[in-house]
């Protein structure tokens, strides 16, 4: 009887065969299902468990170190319990919990700024990357200058954007906007270069004109290292938005960072570590998510590679 | 059966009268004393030395040479993607390059197939094969996609449109490539060792599926190859280049009638036209060799 069961089970398995070979993830509401089923995969393999056993090791080294030996390098600083109680207490002790609203205004303040310069960066960075990446005429009157200014780190910049523009919030603004511009700028430079000259000769071929190779195919092949300096971009604009908070402003995450630390409320400096860390986290997962959704094709082909 | 008797040797003289008219084929391509150096005059790599030979049109050209002889400089030539030193090449009756006009203008009368396969891996397989057509503002957009799909099925590949080439085979993508050409109505395809990174098995497919493909479109086919049985079963003509720099050995007209087919493989005669290539083909590569030597 189990061995007739377990043929019908194979006949199930055959009759849909052919089908679930065939299934792809389509446009539309197809996505979402495959986005689920990805989810159910990932829920499925190691990856989850090891993942918490990570967090859970850091968590009780912390822990250990601080508040069990209490080491000697560690005495000033506030244990774990110390810092989650005060980031969940309704009343927290030095004025800063999740239940205040400065909290988040100290958070909108600074994704706010990052947020502004970023898309600036992008506006510009891109555009300028693709054209450098495209005339080699441009990139010869550009290129060194650019590779000049690159290397000056965002601090030194400090005095001279304090001078150039008026109140707190531009030069805060321009700073964070000065990585991020470099970064997307070389990587977008370094994907035009990287697109493969048969697709350039292929295009000619059938037909294109200069301007249609530049939309059908430096564009779209530039797009995978666009995406990497996207990623990059964000994170060095939160590096640099916080050491301009930190020199001057009035809210902000380095701004609760760097005035916690000189009042001595040293569990408030580290819920705003950790919370920039969650933020910042937060939007490069932001942008690679947006990258995956206008590169179907990257996204699908890296698929077919982790079955492979 | 559409097989023509060869005519003595017309492909050995440029100067030849252009056989275009000759059933109503297009896309004879004349290559008349074409020098390419790579660099400077005098420095410079010797690629293609004083090559003259003639592809007629409607036949299917083989080239075969040593590794490195200059037969991708010769394609890129006629294609337009770089210029050349002297010499000239027309295809029919118009000057592609020659003097006083050193680089032909790349355009879809004369189609490349890559050597590494140049489908653009963002588009999808239907958006690829329309693009030609769209492009050159000759199809609209609907119109353009309706005949890919058309070209597509004629093809065995219907059921792969909107798939993106990274997610099928490499013998696939050789095909759609292929179509994607042939959307165009090209006088001449190019290709470039196309089926090099394949399997034997998949090569064997491929290779009857050009065939096809040919006695479909009666269209020009100039193919580059280093695999010899490949040479001898699609050609009308095999072209052996001497060591580079690159110019014609010897040009064998294959006698054997299309619409071939794998049986001919075995075929006395075949086995006959593959040792007179081997052994023109050895020669050279043991020049080639000899020369690396003295290079070294
Ligand atoms: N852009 C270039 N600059 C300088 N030399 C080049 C250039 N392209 C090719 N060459 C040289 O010209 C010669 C011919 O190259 P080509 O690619 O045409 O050979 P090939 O016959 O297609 O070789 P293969 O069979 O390996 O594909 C080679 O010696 C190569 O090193
Ligand atoms: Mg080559």
């Amino acid at each position: 009887m189990k061995e007739s069961a377990f043929a019908g089970d194979m006949n199930v398995a055959l009759a849909q065969g052919p089908t679930a070979v065939l299934a792809k993830p389509e446009r539309g509401p197809g996505r979402l299902e495959s986005s689920a089923y990805r989810m159910a995969q990932w829920l499925r393999s190691p990856r989850p468990y090891l993942m918490l056993i990570g967090f859970a090791l850091f968590l009780g080294f912390w822990y250990l170190t601080v508040e069990v030996w209490k080491l000697p390098r560690f005495s000033q600083m506030p244990g774990p319990t110390a810092v989650i109680t005060e980031w969940i207490n309704p009343d927290p002790i030095y004025g800063l919990s999740l239940y205040s609203p400065e909290y988040y205004q100290h958070i909108w303040v600074s994704t706010r700024r990052v947020l502004i310069a970023f898309l600036l960066a992008t506006a510009t960075g891109v555009p300028l990357g693709l054209l450098l990446g495209w005339s080699l005429r441009f990139k010869e009157y550009v290129f060194p200058v650019f590779e000049l200014l690159r290397p000056i780190p965002p601090l030194a910049w400090v005095p001279l954007a304090i001078i150039m523009f008026h109140g707190s919030e531009t030069p805060i603004i321009f700073l964070t906007f000065l990585a991020s511009f470099y970064a997307t700028t070389l990587n977008t430079m370094l994907g035009v270069e990287s697109i493969d000259v048969s697709f350039v000769r292929a295009a000619y071929c059938l037909g294109a004109k200069r301007r249609q190779v530049f939309w059908h195919v430096i564009v779209p092949g530039a797009m995978p290292f666009i995406f990497t300096g996207l990623q990059i971009s964000v994170g060095v604009a939160w590096f640099s938005l916080v050491a301009g908070e930190m020199v001057s402003g009035q809210y902000g995450l380095g701004y609760l960072i760097n005035t916690s630390y000189t009042m001595v409320q040293y569990p408030t400096m580290v819920i705003g570590m950790i919370t920039l860390g969650i933020v910042g986290y937060v939007t490069s997962a932001a942008v690679r998510v947006l990258g995956n959704y206008l590169m179907q094709w990257r996204a699908r082909e890296l698929a077919m590679g982790a079955e492979a | 059966m559409n097989y023509e008797p060869p005519r003595g040797s017309p492909i050995a003289d440029a100067r030849a009268p252009a056989l275009a008219a000759q059933g109503g084929c297009k896309g004879a391509i004349r290559i008349a004393n074409v020098v390419k150096i790579y660099g400077s005059e005098g420095a410079g790599v010797r690629a293609v030395d004083d090559c003259t030979f003639h592809v007629p049109a409607g036949k299917i050209t083989v080239v075969v040479g040593p590794s490195g002889c200059g037969k991708t400089t010769l394609l890129n030539a006629i294609a337009g993607f770089h210029s050349i030193t002297s010499g000239t090449i027309h295809l029919d009756d118009a000057l592609l390059c020659g003097p006083g006009r050193p680089k032909a203008d790349p355009g879809p009368d004369r189609i490349v197939v890559f050597q590494n396969g140049a489908l653009f891996p963002w588009k999808t397989i239907v958006e690829n094969v329309a693009f030609g057509p769209i492009v050159q503002g000759r199809l609209s957009r609907k119109a353009a996609f309706e005949k890919a799909r058309m070209m597509l099925a004629e093809t065995g590949l219907h059921n792969l449109e909107t798939n993106y080439p990274g997610e099928i085979s490499s013998g696939m993508r050789r095909r759609v490539e292929i179509a994607r050409a042939l959307m165009n109505d090209p006088k001449v395809l190019l290709l470039d060792e196309p089926y090099r990174a394949l399997d034997s098995l998949t090569k064997s497919v491929m290779h009857e599926a050009l065939l096809e493909t040919f006695d479909r479109n009666r269209v020009t086919i100039f193919f580059i190859t280093h695999d010899l049985e490949e040479a001898i079963f699609l050609g009308h003509h095999v072209v052996i280049m001497t060591t580079r720099p690159c110019r014609p050995k010897k040009i064998l007209t294959v006698d054997i009638p299309h619409p071939r087919d794998y049986s001919v493989l075995t075929a006395k005669r075949f086995r006959e036209y593959l040792d007179e290539t081997v052994e023109a083909v050895h020669e050279e590569a043991l020049k080639a060799f000899a020369a690396g030597e003295r290079e070294r």
